[in-house]
């Protein structure tokens, strides 16, 4: 099998982000390789929100630049899962499809995928229900295949599990592996230690819209550089 | 064919005869009088001229001066209305041709069954017109540029009443047609001038009755016409020309004098080969 | 007694089944149907557009769509009299006085209704989904229809209220369509004659028909709703 052609990595270089006069992110330059599991870290009010959506091209940068490395072909090599999924007044398996729709994916071929990414998921005996009544665990796991089905060589998540309960969280996190493990590089936020330190091969972290640090996971949580680091570590700052 | 089919096939036909090429179909607009149409004239006798020609005709329904507007924009075939001078101006000015006298019918004065300008039973309008601005009796006008509204107009002037001094006190103009302004007199306890049709179909007379009548003044002169092709060149001719003919007609006339309320004849037909 | 006199002739009426009532009441629905139908057709992409982009005058828009919901069926008719007489710039299509020009008037009426319903509507969703339908790759002008089918239950009822409004109205369809009997008489213009005529239980009879018709409509429109809610959610 040949290496497939990737956009990877993603560039950015001296981002700013600034709204209503106040500085959010401050000349954030990060390259994000394919490989690692990246997880972004820091308090609330950091700025990794933003920085996620910057990343994704939903915000536009105040000043500098992003842009892959890599050829770009087709249709966004990036998705996005967000905290609270949006889920559309239609089926599961609507849902699933939609992103495949919008590409111009015919209906069998479309059918055959969202199958198979429910199934990956745990839902395929959901799929005909209407994707609004499902629990919240439930929605974020379509919302995970539905972002799946476009075969995404980045995937961002913006604090995914916050506002569900262990056991979906759980579920969560092990479709975050599995779609590592098929090739797709992971960009999470998360203010969770816990979950940081389960899912982190490379841990960002972010204070006061600056990168104040970053590592390997294992040495960032062994022996932080930054007292700020630190300081979350210990849960000194407010998280 | 059941309630559904039969709705859903007048909802089809309304809107099919909608469509531009409804020349072909046999119809012309006729615009003619709210109180025409409201004593029921046409019911009776447009039946009878579609049975024998075929053609369909669609009544608009306004106030006289609205009826002409309607035939000076070419928006009607035909105009059928009674202001003999409004009528006379009409064809001088171009927009009607072939005017006939065909029918007539008469105006009442109706008032409160107390009478307090003590004009019942007189056979003079213009006398008792001068009672009622003298006793400041409430008297309801229709106001509308209408027939009945320019006849009453007339009557006023012949009697030498100055009406800019009553408007608002005992003089009202309702603004609206024969049937709105015998609703306002009738509970305001007040005279008006009304046509005998839409009188004796009127059902909310409350204490209103007849006060004054039979005098030859108050006969309404009707006359029809057909809306000149020359300054409206889509105006259906054939068509529009066979209902003047028509109504003028024997069969016309006597379809016209056959038409009774309560076994009272309300329209007389007076269609003489002299006309203008 | 004038009530008692409406509620017996509403009943005679109904159970008479006089073929004149049921001709009024076909052509009634079938002016105010086509007129919504015709609006929502327009008014719905209109009012979705509206809500999803940005343009210079875009604000102005929204407040005129706002403004017009307001317009006097009574102007309305007068405009498209003008506009449809003989003498008028539309003079050659011939449609004064039939049930067409009484649809063309009413969809007027009725299309800011749903315009300005339809964008508050999609502009409250769109602020809900706008991230996620861009991560999709869904740009604002392919969200459109994708909006339109989300909402379609609140929208429903925008499209009722403009049914509402064309059902009720005497003003628009008297002028363009000339009341005449047989063609374009409705339910609203026959009340209006009726009353002229000082035939009070009738009009009041036919008064009745009509509330019992609209409530009706909206009786089975919210059945369905609610039916359609209950599996979608």
């Amino acid at each position: 099998m040949h290496a497939r052609q990737s956009p990877l990595p993603l560039v950015l270089s001296d981002l700013s982000f600034a709204a209503g006069g106040v500085a959010i992110l401050e000349r954030i330059s990060l390259t994000l390789e394919a490989g690692p599991r990246t997880v972004i870290l820091g308090p609330n009010g950091a700025g990794k929100s933003v920085l996620l959506r910057l990343c994704h091209g939903l915000l536009r940068p105040s000043a500098g630049a992003i842009g892959w490395r890599g050829p770009r072909i087709g249709r966004r090599p990036d998705a996005m899962v967000f905290q609270r999924p949006v889920m559309l007044r239609r089926s599961v398996r609507g849902n699933v499809e939609y992103g495949l729709k919008l590409a111009g994916i015919g209906r069998a071929e479309r059918h055959r995928i969202a199958t198979e990414r429910l199934e990956a998921v745990g839902l395929a005996h959901l799929a005909s229900r209407p994707a609004r009544r499902l629990s919240g665990g439930e929605q974020q796991r379509v919302a995970l295949a539905r972002a799946w089905a476009l075969d995404p060589k980045l995937l961002f998540l913006d604090e995914p599990t916050a506002s569900l309960d262990p056991a979906a969280t759980r579920l969560v996190e092990a479709i975050v592996l599995a779609m590592h493990e098929a090739g797709t590089k992971i960009v999470m936020t998360t203010h969770d230690l816990g979950q940081a330190r389960r899912l982190a091969d490379e841990i960002v972290f972010l204070h006061r819209g600056r990168i104040v640090e970053r590592a390997p996971a294992a040495d960032f949580f062994a022996a932080p550089k930054s007292p700020e680091a630190a300081a979350f570590i210990c849960g000194e700052l407010p998280v | 064919m059941n309630r559904r089919t039969s709705l859903a096939l007048t909802a089809f036909a309304a809107l099919s005869s909608a469509a531009p090429a409804a020349a072909q179909d046999k119809s012309i607009v006729v615009a003619s009088t709210t109180s025409t149409e409201q004593s029921g004239l046409f019911k009776h006798i447009l039946p009878l001229f579609e049975a024998k020609t075929g053609i369909k005709v669609r009544v608009v329904a306004l106030g006289t001066g609205q009826a002409l507007d309607t035939g000076r924009r070419g928006d009607a075939d035909v105009v059928f209305v009674h202001d003999r001078e409004a009528e006379l101006k009409f064809v001088a000015d171009g927009f009607g041709v072939e005017r006939r006298e065909v029918m007539y019918n008469d105006f009442v004065v109706v008032g409160p069954a107390a009478d307090p300008a003590k004009v019942k039973g007189s056979k003079d309008t213009v006398d008792s017109l001068k009672k009622i601005a003298a006793a400041k009796a409430p008297f309801a006008s229709r106001g509308d540029k209408s027939g009945t509204h320019a006849a009453e107009l007339r009557f006023w002037k012949a009697a030498g009443i100055d009406l800019a001094a009553g408007k608002g006190t005992w003089y009202r103009e309702t603004g609206s047609g024969m049937g709105p302004t015998l609703n306002t007199a009738a509970g305001m306890n007040a005279y008006a001038l009304a046509d005998r049709g839409t009188w004796l179909s009127f059902k909310n007379r409350q204490s209103l009755v007849i006060a004054v009548e039979g005098e030859q003044k108050l006969f309404n002169q009707y006359g029809v016409m057909l809306v000149n092709p020359a300054k409206h060149a889509h105006v259906k001719r054939e068509l529009g020309m066979a209902f003047v003919d028509w109504i003028s007609s024997r069969e016309g006339q006597a379809a016209i004098a056959s038409y009774k309320i309560g076994g009272e004849q309300l329209f007389f037909p007076n269609y003489k080969k002299i006309t203008h | 007694m004038p009530e008692r006199d409406a509620l017996s002739a509403a009943l005679a009426l109904i159970a008479g089944a006089d073929p004149a009532l049921w001709g009024i009441v076909g052509l009634s629905l079938a002016v105010s149907l086509s007129a919504v139908a015709l609006a929502a057709l327009i008014g719905l992409p209109i009012g979705a557009a509206l809500a999803l982009f940005r343009f210079p005058g875009r604000g102005a828009l929204v407040t005129l769509f706002n403004g017009m919901m307001g317009l006097p069926p009574v102007v309305v008719g007068l405009v498209v009299y003008l506009l449809l007489s003989r003498t008028g710039p539309l003079g050659e299509l011939g449609i004064l006085f039939t049930p067409g020009a009484m649809v063309i008037a009413q969809t007027i009426l009725v299309f800011p209704i749903i315009a300005a319903l339809a964008r508050q509507t999609v502009e409250d969703a769109w602020h809900e989904y706008e991230e996620q339908m861009r991560s999709l790759g869904a740009t604002p002008r392919r969200s459109i229809a994708t909006l339109i089918w989300d909402t379609r239950f609140s929208l429903a009822t925008a499209v009722l209220a403009g049914l509402g409004r064309a059902s009720a109205e005497v003003g628009a369809v008297m002028i363009v369509g000339g009341n005449i009997d047989g063609l374009t008489r409705v339910m609203t213009t026959a009340i209006a004659l009726r009353t002229s005529m000082g035939d009070l239980p009738m009009a009041l009879g036919l008064g009745l028909v009509l509330i019992a018709l609209i409530v009706l409509i909206n009786a089975l429109a919210h059945v369905v709703k609610a039916m359609a809610q209950a599996r979608h959610g």
